[in-house]
Protein backbone atom coordinates (compact mmCIF):
# COMPACT_ATOMS: atom_id res chain seq x y z
CA UNK A 1 0.00 0.00 0.00
CA UNK A 2 0.84 3.88 -0.67
CA UNK A 3 -0.05 7.17 -1.27
CA UNK A 4 0.93 7.94 -4.86
CA UNK A 5 1.78 12.07 -5.53
CA UNK A 6 2.14 12.91 -9.71
CA UNK A 7 4.77 15.45 -9.28
CA UNK A 8 4.29 17.87 -11.79
CA UNK A 9 7.34 20.47 -13.52
CA UNK A 10 8.08 23.26 -16.19
CA UNK A 11 10.70 22.39 -18.17
CA UNK A 12 12.50 19.98 -15.48
CA UNK A 13 12.17 22.15 -12.58
CA UNK A 14 9.28 20.86 -10.14
CA UNK A 15 7.01 23.39 -9.28
CA UNK A 16 6.54 24.55 -5.77
CA UNK A 17 3.14 23.51 -5.95
CA UNK A 18 4.71 20.08 -6.42
CA UNK A 19 6.35 20.28 -3.51
CA UNK A 20 3.50 21.54 -1.23
CA UNK A 21 1.90 18.46 -2.89
CA UNK A 22 4.53 16.00 -1.75
CA UNK A 23 4.66 17.32 1.36
CA UNK A 24 0.83 16.84 1.31
CA UNK A 25 1.46 13.30 0.41
CA UNK A 26 3.93 12.62 3.46
CA UNK A 27 1.70 13.69 5.76
CA UNK A 28 -1.32 11.58 4.42
CA UNK A 29 1.39 8.56 4.29
CA UNK A 30 2.47 8.77 8.00
CA UNK A 31 -0.86 9.54 8.96
CA UNK A 32 -2.10 6.40 7.00
CA UNK A 33 1.12 4.39 8.15
CA UNK A 34 2.10 3.73 4.12
CA UNK A 35 5.18 4.67 2.59
CA UNK A 36 5.03 7.79 -0.21
CA UNK A 37 5.54 7.12 -4.01
CA UNK A 38 5.94 9.94 -6.63
CA UNK A 39 5.35 9.97 -10.33
CA UNK A 40 7.32 12.37 -12.61
CA UNK A 41 6.95 12.49 -16.46
CA UNK A 42 9.47 13.58 -19.12
CA UNK A 43 13.27 15.60 -18.02
CA UNK A 44 12.65 15.74 -14.13
CA UNK A 45 15.09 16.92 -11.38
CA UNK A 46 14.08 13.24 -9.36
CA UNK A 47 17.31 13.80 -7.33
CA UNK A 48 15.81 16.16 -5.29
CA UNK A 49 12.79 14.36 -4.71
CA UNK A 50 14.24 12.24 -1.76
CA UNK A 51 14.50 15.35 0.19
CA UNK A 52 10.98 15.76 0.77
CA UNK A 53 10.21 11.96 2.29
CA UNK A 54 9.39 10.51 -0.97
CA UNK A 55 10.99 6.99 -0.82
CA UNK A 56 10.35 5.51 -4.33
CA UNK A 57 10.12 7.27 -7.90
CA UNK A 58 8.50 5.99 -10.93
CA UNK A 59 10.06 7.72 -13.84
CA UNK A 60 8.11 7.49 -16.65
CA UNK A 61 10.60 8.49 -19.64
CA UNK A 62 9.04 7.66 -23.12
CA UNK A 63 9.32 10.84 -24.92
CA UNK A 64 5.46 10.04 -26.41
CA UNK A 65 5.31 12.07 -22.86
CA UNK A 66 7.41 14.52 -22.56
CA UNK A 67 4.73 17.22 -22.24
CA UNK A 68 1.44 17.24 -20.05
CA UNK A 69 -1.04 15.17 -22.13
CA UNK A 70 -4.40 14.75 -20.08
CA UNK A 71 -5.47 11.36 -21.04
CA UNK A 72 -2.02 9.80 -21.24
CA UNK A 73 -1.01 10.92 -17.68
CA UNK A 74 -4.52 10.43 -16.15
CA UNK A 75 -4.01 6.52 -18.18
CA UNK A 76 -0.08 6.12 -16.70
CA UNK A 77 -0.96 7.32 -13.35
CA UNK A 78 -3.74 4.88 -13.01
CA UNK A 79 -2.25 2.33 -13.90
CA UNK A 80 0.93 3.23 -11.69
CA UNK A 81 -2.22 3.86 -8.95
CA UNK A 82 -2.91 0.16 -9.87
CA UNK A 83 0.28 -1.10 -9.70
CA UNK A 84 1.38 -0.37 -6.63
CA UNK A 85 -1.71 -0.91 -5.21
CA UNK A 86 -2.10 3.13 -4.03
CA UNK A 87 -4.80 3.89 -1.75
CA UNK A 88 -4.35 7.55 -2.33
CA UNK A 89 -4.01 9.53 -4.91
CA UNK A 90 -2.59 13.45 -4.87
CA UNK A 91 -1.94 15.59 -7.64
CA UNK A 92 -1.82 19.83 -7.41
CA UNK A 93 -4.86 21.61 -8.04
CA UNK A 94 -3.53 23.46 -10.87
CA UNK A 95 -5.13 23.65 -14.52
CA UNK A 96 -3.06 20.64 -15.50
CA UNK A 97 -3.82 18.61 -12.25
CA UNK A 98 -7.66 19.27 -12.50
CA UNK A 99 -7.30 18.67 -16.06
CA UNK A 100 -6.46 14.70 -15.55
CA UNK A 101 -7.51 13.93 -11.95
CA UNK A 102 -11.37 13.10 -12.62
CA UNK A 103 -9.81 11.09 -15.46
CA UNK A 104 -8.15 8.94 -13.18
CA UNK A 105 -11.09 9.23 -10.54
CA UNK A 106 -13.49 7.49 -13.73
CA UNK A 107 -10.48 5.06 -14.48
CA UNK A 108 -10.10 3.80 -10.85
CA UNK A 109 -14.01 4.69 -10.03
CA UNK A 110 -12.82 6.05 -6.91
CA UNK A 111 -14.44 9.99 -4.85
CA UNK A 112 -12.53 12.65 -5.93
CA UNK A 113 -12.21 16.07 -3.71
CA UNK A 114 -10.40 18.57 -6.05
CA UNK A 115 -9.25 21.82 -4.17
CA UNK A 116 -8.32 19.90 -1.06
CA UNK A 117 -7.20 22.71 1.72
CA UNK A 118 -6.10 20.08 4.63
CA UNK A 119 -5.09 16.86 5.70
CA UNK A 120 -7.89 14.66 6.20
CA UNK A 121 -9.62 13.99 9.30
CA UNK A 122 -10.04 10.46 9.85
CA UNK A 123 -11.83 9.89 12.99
CA UNK A 124 -14.96 8.81 10.91
CA UNK A 125 -14.15 7.88 7.80
CA UNK A 126 -12.09 10.45 5.62
CA UNK A 127 -13.18 13.46 5.25
CA UNK A 128 -11.66 16.38 3.50
CA UNK A 129 -12.18 20.16 3.36
CA UNK A 130 -12.49 22.37 0.17
CA UNK A 131 -13.69 25.81 -0.49
CA UNK A 132 -17.05 25.74 -1.98
CA UNK A 133 -19.30 28.50 -2.86
CA UNK A 134 -16.77 30.33 -4.71
CA UNK A 135 -14.95 31.49 -1.81
CA UNK A 136 -18.34 32.14 0.21
CA UNK A 137 -18.11 28.67 1.96
CA UNK A 138 -16.21 25.62 2.51
CA UNK A 139 -17.40 22.00 2.13
CA UNK A 140 -16.44 18.70 3.92
CA UNK A 141 -16.32 16.23 1.66
CA UNK A 142 -16.32 12.70 2.98
CA UNK A 143 -14.78 10.46 0.43
CA UNK A 144 -16.61 7.00 0.23
CA UNK A 145 -14.38 4.90 -1.78
CA UNK A 146 -11.65 2.18 -0.98
CA UNK A 147 -8.98 4.27 -3.06
CA UNK A 148 -8.82 8.08 -3.28
CA UNK A 149 -7.84 10.89 -5.06
CA UNK A 150 -7.33 14.33 -3.66
CA UNK A 151 -5.92 17.50 -5.93
CA UNK A 152 -4.16 20.18 -3.07
CA UNK A 153 -5.27 23.95 -3.45
CA UNK A 154 -1.66 25.86 -3.88
CA UNK A 155 -0.72 27.72 -0.73
CA UNK A 156 -2.61 25.55 1.41
CA UNK A 157 0.31 23.28 2.75
CA UNK A 158 3.70 24.29 4.00
CA UNK A 159 6.63 22.71 1.73
CA UNK A 160 8.19 20.68 4.23
CA UNK A 161 11.96 18.69 3.91
CA UNK A 162 12.14 15.02 5.02
CA UNK A 163 15.32 13.65 4.22
CA UNK A 164 14.68 9.65 3.39
CA UNK A 165 16.49 7.44 0.12
CA UNK A 166 14.79 7.71 -2.72
CA UNK A 167 15.07 4.58 -5.43
CA UNK A 168 14.50 6.02 -8.70
CA UNK A 169 12.21 3.29 -11.20
CA UNK A 170 11.73 3.46 -14.54
CA UNK A 171 8.19 3.16 -15.63
CA UNK A 172 6.87 2.29 -18.95
CA UNK A 173 2.75 2.56 -19.17
CA UNK A 174 1.14 0.60 -21.64
CA UNK A 175 0.17 3.03 -24.55
CA UNK A 176 -3.03 4.50 -25.43
CA UNK A 177 -3.48 5.57 -28.73
CA UNK A 178 -6.57 6.80 -28.30
CA UNK A 179 -4.97 9.58 -25.51
CA UNK A 180 -2.87 11.08 -28.04
CA UNK A 181 -5.58 12.54 -30.23
CA UNK A 182 -4.42 16.32 -29.03
CA UNK A 183 -1.66 18.19 -30.76
CA UNK A 184 -0.12 21.23 -28.62
CA UNK A 185 0.59 23.57 -31.06
CA UNK A 186 2.26 26.16 -29.04
CA UNK A 187 2.68 26.99 -25.27
CA UNK A 188 2.97 30.82 -24.49
CA UNK A 189 3.88 31.81 -21.27
CA UNK A 190 4.65 35.07 -19.47
CA UNK A 191 8.31 33.59 -18.30
CA UNK A 192 9.08 36.60 -16.34
CA UNK A 193 5.83 36.91 -14.49
CA UNK A 194 4.65 35.00 -11.33
CA UNK A 195 1.76 32.99 -11.86
CA UNK A 196 -1.33 34.03 -10.33
CA UNK A 197 -2.66 30.91 -8.76
CA UNK A 198 0.18 29.89 -7.13
CA UNK A 199 1.16 33.49 -5.80
CA UNK A 200 1.90 34.30 -2.16
CA UNK A 201 1.90 38.01 -2.78
CA UNK A 202 -0.92 39.05 -5.14
CA UNK A 203 -1.26 43.49 -5.81
CA UNK A 204 -4.55 43.69 -7.76
CA UNK A 205 -6.29 46.83 -8.92
CA UNK A 206 -10.05 48.08 -10.17
CA UNK A 207 -11.54 50.55 -12.23
CA UNK A 208 -10.68 52.56 -9.49
CA UNK A 209 -7.43 53.20 -11.56
CA UNK A 210 -9.41 55.30 -14.76
CA UNK A 211 -7.48 53.12 -17.18
CA UNK A 212 -4.67 50.56 -18.90
CA UNK A 213 -1.79 53.16 -18.98
CA UNK A 214 -2.19 53.74 -14.98
CA UNK A 215 -1.18 49.73 -14.43
CA UNK A 216 2.72 51.07 -14.38
CA UNK A 217 2.58 51.39 -10.32
CA UNK A 218 1.16 48.17 -9.92
CA UNK A 219 3.57 46.27 -11.67
CA UNK A 220 6.57 47.90 -10.12
CA UNK A 221 5.11 47.35 -6.70
CA UNK A 222 4.56 44.09 -7.65
CA UNK A 223 8.00 43.53 -8.98
CA UNK A 224 9.52 44.95 -5.62
CA UNK A 225 7.36 42.62 -3.67
CA UNK A 226 7.71 39.95 -5.78
CA UNK A 227 3.90 39.52 -6.37
CA UNK A 228 1.86 38.39 -9.02
CA UNK A 229 -0.39 41.41 -10.43
CA UNK A 230 -4.53 40.63 -10.82
CA UNK A 231 -7.71 42.61 -11.35
CA UNK A 232 -11.02 43.21 -10.93
CA UNK A 233 -13.65 41.90 -13.64
CA UNK A 234 -14.72 44.77 -15.03
CA UNK A 235 -11.20 45.94 -15.67
CA UNK A 236 -10.45 42.83 -17.65
CA UNK A 237 -13.73 42.82 -19.44
CA UNK A 238 -12.93 46.54 -20.68
CA UNK A 239 -9.41 44.48 -21.78
CA UNK A 240 -7.23 46.79 -19.36
CA UNK A 241 -5.97 43.87 -18.68
CA UNK A 242 -5.52 40.51 -19.76
CA UNK A 243 -8.65 37.77 -18.68
CA UNK A 244 -6.15 35.54 -16.87
CA UNK A 245 -5.58 38.15 -13.92
CA UNK A 246 -9.48 38.28 -13.04
CA UNK A 247 -10.07 37.01 -9.76
CA UNK A 248 -13.03 36.88 -7.98
CA UNK A 249 -16.13 34.20 -8.34
CA UNK A 250 -16.45 34.35 -11.66
CA UNK A 251 -12.61 34.64 -11.95
CA UNK A 252 -9.51 33.01 -10.52
CA UNK A 253 -9.68 32.48 -6.77
CA UNK A 254 -6.81 32.92 -5.04
CA UNK A 255 -5.58 32.53 -1.60
CA UNK A 256 -1.97 34.27 -1.05
CA UNK A 257 -0.50 35.32 2.25
CA UNK A 258 -1.25 38.81 1.37
CA UNK A 259 -3.93 40.58 -1.08
CA UNK A 260 -3.53 43.90 -1.58
CA UNK A 261 -6.65 45.62 -3.70
CA UNK A 262 -6.22 49.37 -4.91
CA UNK A 263 -9.25 51.21 -5.86
CA UNK A 264 -11.53 47.95 -6.03
CA UNK A 265 -14.86 48.04 -3.93
CA UNK A 266 -15.29 45.07 -2.93
CA UNK A 267 -18.33 43.43 -4.64
CA UNK A 268 -19.53 40.30 -3.14
CA UNK A 269 -18.11 38.62 -6.55
CA UNK A 270 -15.14 39.88 -6.08
CA UNK A 271 -14.47 39.27 -2.52
CA UNK A 272 -15.39 35.72 -2.81
CA UNK A 273 -12.50 34.75 -4.68
CA UNK A 274 -10.51 36.75 -2.36
CA UNK A 275 -10.70 36.20 1.45
CA UNK A 276 -9.59 33.40 1.86
CA UNK A 277 -6.09 35.56 1.32
CA UNK A 278 -4.33 35.28 4.84
CA UNK A 279 -3.70 39.16 5.17
CA UNK A 280 -6.09 41.57 3.18
CA UNK A 281 -4.73 45.64 2.38
CA UNK A 282 -7.49 47.62 0.86
CA UNK A 283 -6.60 51.48 -0.42
CA UNK A 284 -9.28 53.26 -1.85
CA UNK A 285 -10.50 56.80 -1.94
CA UNK A 286 -14.30 56.18 -0.63
CA UNK A 287 -13.97 55.44 3.22
CA UNK A 288 -17.76 53.63 2.64
CA UNK A 289 -15.94 51.24 0.17
CA UNK A 290 -17.25 47.94 1.43
CA UNK A 291 -13.87 46.06 1.00
CA UNK A 292 -12.96 47.79 3.68
CA UNK A 293 -15.05 45.63 5.90
CA UNK A 294 -13.13 42.83 4.45
CA UNK A 295 -9.70 43.90 5.24
CA UNK A 296 -7.38 43.76 7.91
CA UNK A 297 -5.18 46.95 6.72
CA UNK A 298 -7.13 49.83 5.23
CA UNK A 299 -5.41 53.33 3.77
CA UNK A 300 -8.57 55.53 2.22
CA UNK A 301 -7.03 57.86 0.01
CA UNK A 302 -6.11 58.56 -3.75
CA UNK A 303 -4.16 55.93 -5.33
CA UNK A 304 -2.55 57.77 -7.39
CA UNK A 305 -0.68 59.73 -3.85
CA UNK A 306 -0.98 56.50 -2.05
CA UNK A 307 0.83 53.58 -4.37
CA UNK A 308 3.53 55.89 -5.24
CA UNK A 309 4.07 56.68 -1.28
CA UNK A 310 4.00 52.78 -0.93
CA UNK A 311 6.17 51.61 -3.03
CA UNK A 312 8.93 54.53 -1.30
CA UNK A 313 7.94 52.94 1.74
CA UNK A 314 8.78 49.43 0.31
CA UNK A 315 11.86 50.33 -1.39
CA UNK A 316 12.84 51.88 1.99
CA UNK A 317 11.89 48.45 4.05
CA UNK A 318 14.28 46.74 1.57
CA UNK A 319 16.92 48.41 1.69
CA UNK A 320 17.13 48.75 5.79
CA UNK A 321 16.46 45.66 5.53
CA UNK A 322 18.65 44.16 3.09
CA UNK B 1 -22.78 19.97 -36.35
CA UNK B 2 -24.45 18.41 -32.99
CA UNK B 3 -23.17 20.00 -29.71
CA UNK B 4 -24.23 19.48 -26.22
CA UNK B 5 -23.75 21.70 -23.70
CA UNK B 6 -24.21 21.17 -19.98
CA UNK B 7 -25.83 23.50 -17.53
CA UNK B 8 -25.54 23.59 -14.19
CA UNK B 9 -28.06 25.73 -12.08
CA UNK B 10 -26.41 27.75 -9.86
CA UNK B 11 -27.37 30.86 -6.87
CA UNK B 12 -26.73 34.10 -8.89
CA UNK B 13 -23.91 35.13 -7.61
CA UNK B 14 -25.08 38.22 -5.22
CA UNK B 15 -26.34 35.86 -3.26
CA UNK B 16 -25.75 35.57 0.07
CA UNK B 17 -24.85 31.72 1.27
CA UNK B 18 -26.22 30.41 4.40
CA UNK B 19 -26.53 26.95 5.98
CA UNK B 20 -29.10 24.84 7.99
CA UNK B 21 -28.42 24.86 11.67
CA UNK B 22 -26.99 21.53 11.09
CA UNK B 23 -24.70 22.79 8.39
CA UNK B 24 -25.85 19.86 6.47
CA UNK B 25 -27.29 21.41 3.97
CA UNK B 26 -27.48 25.09 1.70
CA UNK B 27 -30.47 27.60 2.57
CA UNK B 28 -32.09 28.08 -1.08
CA UNK B 29 -35.03 30.38 0.64
CA UNK B 30 -34.94 33.68 -1.04
CA UNK B 31 -31.92 32.52 -3.32
CA UNK B 32 -32.27 33.37 -7.11
CA UNK B 33 -30.96 30.37 -9.24
CA UNK B 34 -29.32 31.40 -12.99
CA UNK B 35 -27.28 29.46 -15.45
CA UNK B 36 -23.84 28.68 -14.22
CA UNK B 37 -21.59 31.79 -15.77
CA UNK B 38 -19.27 29.63 -17.69
CA UNK B 39 -22.03 27.15 -19.03
CA UNK B 40 -23.42 30.45 -20.49
CA UNK B 41 -20.01 31.06 -22.16
CA UNK B 42 -20.21 27.70 -23.59
CA UNK B 43 -23.59 28.19 -24.75
CA UNK B 44 -23.32 31.46 -26.50
CA UNK B 45 -20.04 29.74 -28.50
CA UNK B 46 -21.83 27.01 -29.44
CA UNK B 47 -24.81 28.93 -30.79
CA UNK B 48 -22.09 30.74 -32.98
CA UNK B 49 -20.85 27.75 -34.51
CA UNK B 50 -24.02 26.39 -35.36
CA UNK B 51 -25.43 29.73 -36.61
CA UNK B 52 -22.54 29.92 -38.93
CA UNK B 53 -22.25 26.39 -39.63
CA UNK B 54 -25.73 24.96 -39.31
CA UNK B 55 -26.26 22.08 -36.52
CA UNK B 56 -27.81 21.57 -32.74
CA UNK B 57 -26.95 22.69 -29.80
CA UNK B 58 -28.98 20.61 -27.16
CA UNK B 59 -28.31 21.82 -23.24
CA UNK B 60 -28.72 18.85 -20.51
CA UNK B 61 -28.78 19.23 -17.22
CA UNK B 62 -28.88 16.92 -14.49
CA UNK B 63 -31.52 18.26 -11.50
CA UNK B 64 -35.07 18.21 -10.42
CA UNK B 65 -38.06 19.70 -11.81
CA UNK B 66 -37.28 22.82 -9.82
CA UNK B 67 -34.66 23.58 -12.56
CA UNK B 68 -36.52 23.82 -15.45
CA UNK B 69 -36.76 27.33 -15.70
CA UNK B 70 -32.98 28.03 -15.61
CA UNK B 71 -33.36 25.31 -18.66
CA UNK B 72 -35.85 27.76 -20.13
CA UNK B 73 -33.43 30.58 -20.06
CA UNK B 74 -30.75 28.38 -22.03
CA UNK B 75 -33.35 27.98 -24.82
CA UNK B 76 -34.76 31.51 -24.71
CA UNK B 77 -31.13 31.97 -25.44
CA UNK B 78 -31.02 29.94 -28.41
CA UNK B 79 -30.41 26.05 -27.41
CA UNK B 80 -32.39 24.01 -30.26
CA UNK B 81 -33.83 21.80 -27.29
CA UNK B 82 -33.38 20.58 -23.80
CA UNK B 83 -32.88 16.99 -21.46
CA UNK B 84 -33.42 17.52 -17.98
CA UNK B 85 -32.10 14.01 -16.24
CA UNK B 86 -34.68 14.00 -13.36
CA UNK B 87 -32.15 13.46 -10.62
CA UNK B 88 -30.94 15.58 -7.67
CA UNK B 89 -27.19 15.95 -8.63
CA UNK B 90 -25.32 14.07 -5.86
CA UNK B 91 -21.20 14.55 -7.17
CA UNK B 92 -19.77 15.22 -10.26
CA UNK B 93 -19.27 11.56 -11.00
CA UNK B 94 -22.98 10.70 -10.31
CA UNK B 95 -23.55 13.90 -13.00
CA UNK B 96 -20.99 12.82 -15.63
CA UNK B 97 -22.17 9.37 -15.70
CA UNK B 98 -25.81 10.66 -16.29
CA UNK B 99 -24.51 13.04 -18.92
CA UNK B 100 -22.37 10.40 -20.60
CA UNK B 101 -25.20 7.71 -20.63
CA UNK B 102 -27.37 10.42 -22.72
CA UNK B 103 -24.66 11.02 -25.00
CA UNK B 104 -23.73 7.88 -25.71
CA UNK B 105 -27.50 7.61 -27.11
CA UNK B 106 -26.77 10.46 -29.58
CA UNK B 107 -23.52 10.71 -30.83
CA UNK B 108 -22.37 14.49 -30.41
CA UNK B 109 -19.30 15.58 -32.21
CA UNK B 110 -19.28 18.69 -29.05
CA UNK B 111 -19.73 18.04 -25.82
CA UNK B 112 -19.01 21.54 -23.69
CA UNK B 113 -19.43 22.61 -20.52
CA UNK B 114 -18.42 25.61 -18.19
CA UNK B 115 -14.70 25.67 -16.48
CA UNK B 116 -16.29 25.24 -13.08
CA UNK B 117 -19.60 25.27 -11.28
CA UNK B 118 -19.71 28.59 -9.30
CA UNK B 119 -21.71 26.29 -6.32
CA UNK B 120 -19.73 23.19 -5.87
CA UNK B 121 -16.47 24.57 -8.21
CA UNK B 122 -15.30 20.60 -9.11
CA UNK B 123 -14.39 21.21 -12.64
CA UNK B 124 -14.87 17.92 -12.70
CA UNK B 125 -17.47 17.11 -14.72
CA UNK B 126 -15.61 17.73 -18.71
CA UNK B 127 -12.74 15.48 -17.32
CA UNK B 128 -15.11 12.80 -16.64
CA UNK B 129 -17.54 12.79 -19.44
CA UNK B 130 -15.12 12.87 -21.65
CA UNK B 131 -13.26 9.62 -20.13
CA UNK B 132 -16.32 7.79 -20.19
CA UNK B 133 -17.06 7.78 -23.23
CA UNK B 134 -12.80 7.53 -24.10
CA UNK B 135 -12.98 11.26 -25.97
CA UNK B 136 -10.18 13.70 -25.18
CA UNK B 137 -10.65 16.62 -23.08
CA UNK B 138 -9.54 20.09 -23.04
CA UNK B 139 -9.91 22.09 -19.98
CA UNK B 140 -10.60 25.77 -19.65
CA UNK B 141 -10.61 26.66 -22.97
CA UNK B 142 -10.48 30.33 -23.90
CA UNK B 143 -10.56 30.21 -27.29
CA UNK B 144 -12.25 27.76 -29.75
CA UNK B 145 -12.48 27.49 -33.55
CA UNK B 146 -13.76 24.24 -35.65
CA UNK B 147 -12.82 23.66 -39.33
CA UNK B 148 -12.77 20.56 -40.98
CA UNK B 149 -13.81 18.53 -38.53
CA UNK B 150 -11.09 19.37 -36.13
CA UNK B 151 -11.08 21.91 -33.12
CA UNK B 152 -8.62 24.31 -32.80
CA UNK B 153 -8.09 25.79 -29.45
CA UNK B 154 -6.21 28.82 -26.87
CA UNK B 155 -6.21 26.98 -23.19
CA UNK B 156 -5.88 28.61 -20.13
CA UNK B 157 -2.45 27.32 -18.15
CA UNK B 158 -0.41 29.22 -15.29
CA UNK B 159 1.04 31.85 -16.34
CA UNK B 160 -0.01 31.73 -20.03
CA UNK B 161 -1.93 29.52 -22.39
CA UNK B 162 -1.42 26.92 -24.79
CA UNK B 163 -2.50 26.57 -28.44
CA UNK B 164 -4.28 22.90 -29.49
CA UNK B 165 -5.70 21.21 -31.98
CA UNK B 166 -8.22 17.92 -31.63
CA UNK B 167 -10.32 15.74 -34.36
CA UNK B 168 -13.93 15.98 -33.42
CA UNK B 169 -15.39 14.32 -31.30
CA UNK B 170 -13.87 16.35 -28.10
CA UNK B 171 -15.15 17.25 -24.77
CA UNK B 172 -13.72 20.76 -23.53
CA UNK B 173 -14.77 22.99 -20.36
CA UNK B 174 -15.32 27.00 -21.77
CA UNK B 175 -13.34 29.70 -19.81
CA UNK B 176 -14.02 33.35 -20.14
CA UNK B 177 -12.78 34.91 -23.58
CA UNK B 178 -14.69 32.03 -25.45
CA UNK B 179 -17.82 34.37 -26.01
CA UNK B 180 -19.60 37.20 -24.88
CA UNK B 181 -22.75 36.21 -22.86
CA UNK B 182 -26.35 37.01 -24.64
CA UNK B 183 -28.74 38.52 -23.66
CA UNK B 184 -32.02 36.58 -24.49
CA UNK B 185 -34.52 38.57 -26.85
CA UNK B 186 -38.73 38.78 -26.86
CA UNK B 187 -38.43 36.43 -29.70
CA UNK B 188 -36.52 33.93 -28.06
CA UNK B 189 -38.31 34.32 -24.57
CA UNK B 190 -41.36 33.79 -26.39
CA UNK B 191 -40.07 30.43 -29.12
CA UNK B 192 -38.28 29.04 -25.46
CA UNK B 193 -42.01 28.11 -24.57
CA UNK B 194 -43.06 25.75 -26.79
CA UNK B 195 -39.01 24.50 -27.59
CA UNK B 196 -38.80 20.44 -25.94
CA UNK B 197 -37.93 19.61 -23.16
CA UNK B 198 -37.25 15.68 -22.70
CA UNK B 199 -37.26 14.57 -19.32
CA UNK B 200 -35.22 11.30 -18.38
CA UNK B 201 -34.85 8.84 -15.90
CA UNK B 202 -31.88 8.47 -13.96
CA UNK B 203 -29.43 5.44 -14.41
CA UNK B 204 -28.28 4.24 -10.89
CA UNK B 205 -24.72 5.20 -9.77
CA UNK B 206 -22.35 4.31 -7.25
CA UNK B 207 -22.07 7.34 -4.67
CA UNK B 208 -18.38 7.87 -4.14
CA UNK B 209 -18.35 11.16 -2.01
CA UNK B 210 -20.87 12.90 -0.26
CA UNK B 211 -20.76 16.65 1.79
CA UNK B 212 -21.44 15.93 5.08
CA UNK B 213 -21.00 19.78 6.15
CA UNK B 214 -20.61 23.30 5.36
CA UNK B 215 -19.29 25.85 6.85
CA UNK B 216 -18.93 29.52 6.14
CA UNK B 217 -15.36 31.60 6.68
CA UNK B 218 -14.31 33.42 9.73
CA UNK B 219 -15.39 37.05 8.91
CA UNK B 220 -12.49 39.87 9.29
CA UNK B 221 -13.59 41.42 13.08
CA UNK B 222 -11.98 45.19 12.61
CA UNK B 223 -9.79 46.75 9.73
CA UNK B 224 -7.12 49.04 11.08
CA UNK B 225 -7.31 51.86 9.18
CA UNK B 226 -3.97 53.44 9.02
CA UNK B 227 -3.56 57.16 7.44
CA UNK B 228 -2.70 58.08 4.31
CA UNK B 229 0.47 60.60 5.40
CA UNK B 230 1.37 56.95 6.91
CA UNK B 231 2.19 54.22 4.93
CA UNK B 232 5.57 53.33 6.24
CA UNK B 233 3.57 52.33 9.08
CA UNK B 234 1.41 50.02 6.78
CA UNK B 235 4.91 48.39 5.40
CA UNK B 236 6.31 47.97 9.17
CA UNK B 237 3.24 46.18 10.54
CA UNK B 238 2.47 43.89 7.24
CA UNK B 239 6.55 42.86 8.12
CA UNK B 240 6.34 42.78 11.81
CA UNK B 241 2.34 41.78 12.71
CA UNK B 242 1.09 40.58 9.51
CA UNK B 243 5.10 38.63 9.06
CA UNK B 244 3.77 38.34 5.07
CA UNK B 245 6.96 40.34 3.76
C1 LIG C 1 -22.39 37.31 -12.69
C2 LIG C 1 -21.37 38.28 -12.15
C3 LIG C 1 -20.12 37.78 -11.82
C4 LIG C 1 -19.13 38.65 -11.37
N1 LIG C 1 -17.90 38.14 -11.04
C5 LIG C 1 -16.93 38.99 -10.63
C6 LIG C 1 -15.64 38.51 -10.30
O1 LIG C 1 -15.35 37.30 -10.39
N2 LIG C 1 -14.68 39.38 -9.92
C7 LIG C 1 -14.94 40.72 -9.82
O2 LIG C 1 -14.02 41.48 -9.47
N3 LIG C 1 -16.15 41.20 -10.09
C8 LIG C 1 -17.15 40.37 -10.50
N4 LIG C 1 -18.37 40.89 -10.83
C9 LIG C 1 -18.53 42.36 -10.85
C10 LIG C 1 -18.78 42.95 -9.49
O3 LIG C 1 -20.14 42.88 -9.18
C11 LIG C 1 -18.31 44.41 -9.46
O4 LIG C 1 -19.00 45.11 -10.49
C12 LIG C 1 -16.82 44.58 -9.68
O5 LIG C 1 -16.08 43.75 -8.80
C13 LIG C 1 -16.43 46.03 -9.48
O6 LIG C 1 -15.10 46.22 -9.89
P1 LIG C 1 -14.26 47.43 -9.29
O7 LIG C 1 -14.28 47.34 -7.82
O8 LIG C 1 -12.95 47.40 -9.96
O9 LIG C 1 -15.04 48.70 -9.84
P2 LIG C 1 -16.01 49.70 -9.10
O10 LIG C 1 -17.12 49.02 -8.41
O11 LIG C 1 -16.34 50.75 -10.10
O12 LIG C 1 -15.14 50.31 -7.95
C14 LIG C 1 -14.07 51.19 -8.15
C15 LIG C 1 -13.56 51.57 -6.78
O13 LIG C 1 -12.42 52.37 -6.94
C16 LIG C 1 -12.48 53.44 -6.01
N5 LIG C 1 -11.70 54.54 -6.58
C17 LIG C 1 -12.02 55.36 -7.61
N6 LIG C 1 -11.03 56.22 -7.86
C18 LIG C 1 -10.05 55.95 -6.97
C19 LIG C 1 -8.78 56.52 -6.71
N7 LIG C 1 -8.28 57.51 -7.45
N8 LIG C 1 -8.06 56.00 -5.69
C20 LIG C 1 -8.53 54.97 -4.95
N9 LIG C 1 -9.73 54.41 -5.14
C21 LIG C 1 -10.48 54.88 -6.15
C22 LIG C 1 -13.94 53.75 -5.84
O14 LIG C 1 -14.18 54.35 -4.57
C23 LIG C 1 -14.56 52.37 -5.95
O15 LIG C 1 -14.69 51.76 -4.67
C24 LIG C 1 -19.39 40.04 -11.24
C25 LIG C 1 -20.66 40.51 -11.55
C26 LIG C 1 -21.65 39.66 -11.99
C27 LIG C 1 -23.01 40.21 -12.29
N1 LIG D 1 -26.20 19.12 -12.50
C1 LIG D 1 -25.57 19.38 -13.64
N2 LIG D 1 -26.19 19.21 -14.83
C2 LIG D 1 -25.56 19.46 -16.01
N3 LIG D 1 -24.31 19.92 -16.07
C3 LIG D 1 -23.62 20.12 -14.93
C4 LIG D 1 -24.22 19.86 -13.65
N4 LIG D 1 -23.31 20.15 -12.70
C5 LIG D 1 -22.20 20.57 -13.35
N5 LIG D 1 -22.39 20.56 -14.69
C6 LIG D 1 -21.43 20.98 -15.74
O1 LIG D 1 -20.12 20.70 -15.33
C7 LIG D 1 -19.36 21.90 -15.19
C8 LIG D 1 -18.41 21.78 -14.04
O2 LIG D 1 -19.12 21.56 -12.86
P1 LIG D 1 -18.40 21.18 -11.49
O3 LIG D 1 -17.63 19.95 -11.72
O4 LIG D 1 -19.54 21.03 -10.53
O5 LIG D 1 -17.55 22.38 -11.15
C9 LIG D 1 -20.39 23.01 -15.07
O6 LIG D 1 -19.87 24.23 -15.53
C10 LIG D 1 -21.51 22.47 -15.96
O7 LIG D 1 -21.24 22.73 -17.33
Amino acid sequence: MSVLVYVENTAGKIKKSALESISYSYALATQQNVKLTAIVFGNTDTATLGNYGVSEVLHVTDNAYQTFNAAAYASSIAEAAKKINATIVVVSNSFSGKGLAPRIAVKLECGFVDGAISLPKTENGFVVRKGAFSGKAFADVSILSPVKIIALNPNSFPVTEQAVTATVTAFTPTTNANDFKIVVKDTIKASDKISLPEAELVVSAGRGLKGPENWGMVEELATLLGAATACSKPVSDAHWRPHSEHVGQTGIAVSPNLYIAIGISGAIQHLAGVSSSKTIVVINKDPEAPFFKAADYGIVGDAFEVVPKLIEAVKAFKASNA
Amino acid sequence: MKILVCISNVPDTTSKINFTDDHKSFVSAGVQYIINPYDELALTRALEITEKDGGSVTVINVGDASTDATIRKALAIGATDAVRINAAPRDAYFVAKQIAQYAKQHAFDLILTGRESIDYNGGQVASMVAELLDMPSVTNIKLLQLENGVATMEREIEGGKELLTCPLPLVGSATEGIAEPRIPNMRGIMSARTKPLAVVDAVDVALLTEVIGYDKPKTRSNVNLIAAEDVAKLVTLLHTEAKVI
